[in-house]
């Protein structure tokens, strides 16, 4: 039987229904699927009925998952309508036990080509009504009040329609009438959920593109040769060479994965004791061993970190070579920061770091230093994109190195803090639970942070101003004649 | 971590128009050039030259892409045999947020590792009213004092964070991205000062907060992109997107152009996620597998799936070494794969309702869900069992 996807077009996220189609075709095979036989409900004897709990069985063994699992699933298979509940029809779970349930029949499946239109469910709640008056559920007569006004006009139409699929159920036998009932009403149950349900078909928005159309012109296929001409001519990385890199960094990073491996002193989030977010401040006085020890990984662990980009700072100023991480930072502002102001900081940060004679003057060669004078002759926010890398690398290269050698890094690490691990769990008693306030809000640090940093920045001497100072100083002291 | 040399941007003087642009290599008659983005999509629609055909253009298109396809390449579970399997992981919620009064369809972490943003049809956490019903994207400022948040209203509008509650939140909303339809994702770039955007027009974005002046954008999907990452790398300014056309590609940030695309799912691309050390990505998609994609590489290496996932996965994030791959389901469950070895680790339930949004922590202790079941749940690892016997999930 073909089977033709009604809305796959626009509902390619219920590819699901496919697989799960898939999954039912093979529960119904009489060798292999599951264990149907013939079951005697009210005064009929219903056909092909199975309990939940066989079907749950004949998942768990088809599928090797486990009960909890095949459960969900199952919950699934029922809800989306392809199988149905013979005796509590309104409760779309798949129950562990004797309840009996019966496959739909593939008219009824959701992808069928036809959507469940409003005209078929008038014919439907119609039909019931003519058969039994007052069986209708009270959500189901809203709905034919309401579907009546909304098309009295063909109401004629519906009523006849109504009339005469009742005729033609009445010819049929007793078994077969059964299970056409049941069959229709588990239909419409998925199709128009009662209240309080989930609507199962609902699968949020609409997606502005068909991507079942697909365009292929000519100039798409041009771009495609482009993009796979470019990607053969690209040198990449041997496969086993870029994935052995991938485990490795696993391999490294797996003691500092607080989901794999625990953290010390405890997870604040399972004790509810924020020791570890203290101990680990972003700018905390003592930083802790495994933290430190991280900053050694590799040179973008010691630069993201801002306690190790505050020691590496410390540890360039002693060298004579501070300038280089103020550059490279000032060209993070550039990139990053506020686009309007992108004139003025390329010429502070040339002023300030390139020009011959600058205070901060960094230290790259000739030919990156002509591309980027010239650049700045119209500032963009990437203008220094070449001096920073240059300077990105040459710490990268050099002085990373050296401060992982030197006596700033070692003496870091030998005081750095290795918290004990501590046991003690929150209590699950609700009322027992340590209070838990909230923490400092960020608007607030931010606040603290800027005024701290004004203070520091007051309090600090800039030694070459204070030199250049003297120097001028002396300088006048000489021209001046004395007296 | 990758220098990200693979990028090549050369500049330099265009063979056709010979302006100073950022070029790239092209074929034309055998002979290779080097053309600017601009002379390259002129080229590309020139029409068909004698002896093309729509058919011969399609056969070359299928030769390349499959020549490039043929070159052998290992995937990661080959690589990683001798890695220890692990044991079984034991992950309780340890919070449950429930104060939306609907589907959450989005959720981001404040860099203090504590504070979350997440939205519905209303942005909860300072209760900022959209005038859209759907807010499908928010994100967290890095200094933790301004939120974005955007959707059907084909905008995106940041809100800058007060200490006083009493404060009107939307009296300080400022507009910034403009799109032609609705707006899927959105995340700040290493400033409070720099958006990008995805839309269901089919493009990404970059923006100037303060201006609202559009930097850079980024054509080339052909459908509308649902989500982007931003590389985590100090030397690269790259992103990857993913979208309803089944590609994943990753963007020059500077020149706008796209450096890498991959094309292996089988349907829509819901979310992607950048391996923390940036030099590959994962992706889950409504074929319900998620995959993993190696940029130096430059291929797909690993596949997530099992024969009982059937419905798609809708949000994925790494553990902080990357080992971990958490997946939220349309199926209301997590599954937790293990990245190197390929096979699932865990299956977590607890949601009521579709899993939409998933994101660990930026100190790796915990991970946060949102479902369309009105809430979101915080969970950590309790347990751990070491390997003793292997479960049906091996």
């Amino acid at each position: 039987m073909t089977i033709r996807h009604q809305g796959q077009q626009y509902r390619p996220r219920m590819a699901f229904l496919q697989k799960i189609e898939a999954l039912v075709k093979d529960m119904q095979n009489p060798e292999t699927g599951v264990r149907m036989q013939n079951q005697r409900v009210l005064v009929t004897s219903v056909p092909h009925a199975m309990t939940g709990s066989d079907v749950l069985q004949w998942i768990i063994q088809r599928l090797w998952i486990s009960s909890l699992e095949a459960q969900n699933l199952g919950n699934f298979i029922v809800r989306y309508g392809y199988i149905y509940p013979l005796q509590d029809p309104k409760n779309l779970i798949l129950k562990p036990d004797g309840s009996l349930y019966r496959f739909q029949t593939p008219y009824f499946w959701p992808t069928q080509q036809w959507p469940a239109e409003d005209t078929d469910y008038a014919i439907y709640l119609a039909k019931r009504n003519i058969k039994k008056k007052g069986i209708l559920e009270e959500y189901e007569k809203e709905n034919y009040n309401f579907l009546n006004q909304k098309m009295n006009y063909k109401w004629d139409f519906v009523i006849m329609q109504a009339k005469e699929q009742y005729r033609a159920g009445k010819e049929r036998n007793k078994a077969d009438r059964y299970a056409l009932d049941c069959q229709e009403k588990a239909y419409w149950l998925v199709h128009r959920c009662p209240p309080g349900m989930d609507n199962v078909l609902d699968y949020g928005l609409d997606r502005v593109t068909n991507p079942n159309e697909v365009k292929v012109n000519q100039v798409c296929l041009c771009c495609i040769i482009m993009y796979y001409q470019q990607a053969l001519m690209r040198s990449t990385v041997k496969s086993s060479v870029s994935l052995g890199g991938i485990v490795k960094y696993s391999e490294q990073f797996s003691s500092n994965d607080a989901i794999m491996s625990g953290c010390l002193p405890s997870n604040p989030w399972i004790t509810d004791d924020t020791q570890f977010w203290d101990l680990n401040a972003k700018l905390v006085e003592i930083p802790t061993k495994m933290r430190v020890e991280r900053w050694a990984f590799n040179f973008s662990e010691l630069i993201r970190d801002p306690k190790g980009r505050q020691s590496f700072q410390y540890f360039l100023k002693k060298e004579f070579s501070g300038e280089n991480l103020g550059f490279w930072e000032a060209c993070e502002d550039l990139k990053y920061g506020d686009q309007s102001k992108v004139k003025e900081k390329a010429e502070e940060i040339y002023k300030l770091f390139l020009a011959p004679g600058a205070r901060r003057w960094i230290n790259i060669d000739g030919k990156t230093m002509d591309i980027t004078v010239k650049g700045l002759k119209h500032p963009h926010r990437y203008v220094l994109d070449a001096a920073q890398t240059h300077i990105y690398m040459l710490m990268k290269k050099d002085s990373y190195a050296r401060y992982l050698k030197s006596p700033i890094y070692k003496e870091m690490l030998a005081k750095a803090i290795e918290p004990q691990e501590t046991t003690k769990k929150s209590s699950t008693l609700p009322f027992m639970r340590r209070h838990l306030r909230s923490s400092p809000s960020p608007v607030i640090l931010r606040q603290l942070e800027e005024e701290a940093k004004a203070r520091e920045a007051a309090n600090t001497v800039d030694i070459t101003q204070v030199m250049s100072k003297l120097d001028r100083r002396s300088q006048l002291q000489k021209e001046l004649p004395p007296k | 971590m990758c220098d990200q040399t693979f990028l090549v941007n050369v500049f330099g003087s265009c063979d056709k128009c010979f302006k100073q642009r950022a070029l790239r290599p092209v074929f034309k008659k055998s002979q290779q050039l080097s053309y600017c983005s601009t002379c390259a999509e002129i080229m590309a629609t020139e029409g068909l030259h004698e002896n093309e055909t729509l058919a011969s253009l399609k056969s070359e298109a299928e030769k390349v892409q499959k020549k490039k396809a043929k070159r052998h390449c290992f995937v990661l579970h080959q690589v990683a045999e001798r890695v220890e399997a692990l044991g079984q992981f034991v992950m309780k919620t340890r919070r449950t947020l429930k104060g939306h009064g609907n589907k959450v369809l989005c959720m981001d972490w404040c860099k203090d590792k504590r504070r979350i943003v997440s939205s519905s049809q209303v942005c909860h956490e300072h209760a900022v009213t959209m005038p859209c019903t759907w807010v499908m994207a928010c994100a967290y400022a890095p200094s933790g004092c301004a939120i974005a948040c955007g959707g059907l209203d084909n905008k995106c509008s940041v809100y800058p964070l007060t200490f006083d509650k009493n404060e009107n939140m939307a009296a300080k909303k400022k507009s910034v991205a403009m799109h032609t339809n609705y707006l899927s994702a959105c995340s700040f770039t290493n400033s409070d000062m720099q958006i990008l955007t995805a839309s269901g027009d089919g493009t990404c974005a970059l923006w100037d907060v303060e201006s609202g002046q559009l930097l850079q954008s980024f054509h080339g999907h052909g459908a509308d992109v649902l989500c982007l990452d931003l590389a985590p790398s100090e030397t690269g300014n790259t992103f990857v997107s993913g979208g309803c056309d089944k590609k994943a590609m990753v963007w020059d940030m500077r020149s706008g152009q796209c450096v890498q695309a991959f094309e292996t799912h089988e349907s829509d691309i819901n979310s992607v996620r950048y391996y923390p050390s940036g030099d590959a990505f994962a992706s889950g998609s409504d074929d319900a597998t998620c995959r993993l994609y190696d940029l130096r590489a430059d291929r797909e290496v690993a596949i997530y799936s099992k024969e009982s996932i059937i419905f798609g996965a809708s949000s994925v994030d790494f553990s902080l070494s990357g080992r971990l791959l958490f997946a939220g389901y349309n199926d209301y469950t997590i599954n937790v794969w293990d990245v190197l070895k390929g096979s699932r680790v865990s299956i977590l339930f607890g949601h009521e309702n579709r899993v939409s949004t998933l994101r660990v922590s930026p100190d790796g202790t915990a991970f946060c869900s949102g479902s369309w079941d009105h809430t979101l749940r915080v969970r950590g690892m309790v347990f751990c069992f070491p390997v003793c016997e292997r479960r049906e999930d091996g």
